[in-house]
């Protein structure tokens, strides 16, 4: 199996995703920074317990999971979030549809391919990962716990202390915003 | 009465995150049928949630291991 020098220089080559995905989540650089790296001193110390089960890298980004969900607490617990409750209307979504409730021409949804050959485009990761930045906050951390660490959304509710009911809400928005910022960046090449 | 567009979305969006019920699933489906904008809609939703698994390394590039979906770290004192 893996020796220890080879898992060292595995946590270096995915350091990178390690800190866009804290970034995702906690919204602040340098709190995303310290997460990742005490995920991967974590790993580093307990190394032996590391089973085998699963890939290493799934290992590690199950550790900084743990961290980053203790960093979202005391991020909360010192008041750094808006209210969660108050979302006001969104103008953003609004544009999208039309008063009659259909699209509007210029944001109507287009193909983007295959998901296959999509996810092997390093430049569609690149937009992914821009346009994850450019979601308001509490969007953006209500959709990283449902999609990217996979939370049901009624942990979501229990760990943000929301009703079930307005994280739907948000999920809907951050869902139709993140569409229309990545077929924008991606498909049309524009920056987002 | 004819769903639109907007509302069409919002269902979209809660089957990524609880299963539909019955009704739900009759009226989004009826509107999909007609709707092309609201099927490429829907498509990228549900890509969406796949590139958020796909984030997330499922398994080594060199050790095939089968995909142990959400597992949890043999990690049990982190919680700290």
């Amino acid at each position: 199996m893996n020796d220890k020098e080879d898992r060292l220089q595995r946590l270096t080559a995915v350091r990178p995703r390690l800190v866009s995905f804290a970034l995702m989540h906690l919204r602040d650089r340098s709190q995303a920074e310290d997460a990742v790296q005490e995920a991967m001193m974590s790993a580093i110390e307990k190394n032996e317990s590391f089973a085998g089960r699963s890939g290493y890298e799934t290992w590690v980004f199950g550790i900084l999971k743990y961290k980053i969900l203790d960093t979202m607490r005391v991020q909360k617990r010192h008041g750094r979030w808006q209210p969660l409750e108050d979302e006001d209307e969104d103008d953003a979504i609004d544009r999208q549809f039309q008063q009659n409730g259909r699209w509007q021409e210029s944001a109507r949804p287009s193909s983007w391919g295959e998901p296959e050959a999509t996810f092997e485009n390093e430049h569609f990761w690149q937009v992914f990962d821009a346009c994850m930045i450019a979601l308001p906050d509490n969007a953006a951390r209500v959709f990283s716990l449902r999609e990217l660490m996979g939370l049901s959304t009624e942990d979501i509710c229990r760990e943000l202390d929301i009703k079930e009911n307005n994280c739907w809400v948000i999920l809907h928005r951050a869902r139709l915003r993140l569409r229309a910022c990545i077929e924008k960046g991606w498909l049309k090449g524009e920056t987002a | 009465m004819m769903m639109m567009c907007k509302e069409a979305t919002r269902l979209m969006s809660l089957k990524q995150d609880r299963p539909l019920t019955f009704q739900e699933r009759i009226s989004l489906r009826l509107h999909l049928s007609m709707c092309g904008a609201c099927r490429e809609c829907d498509r990228q939703f549900t890509l969406l949630h796949e590139a958020g698994e796909k984030f997330v390394p499922e398994h080594d590039p060199d050790t095939k291991v089968e995909p142990d979906k959400k597992d949890d770290p043999e990690q049990d004192d982190d919680g700290r």
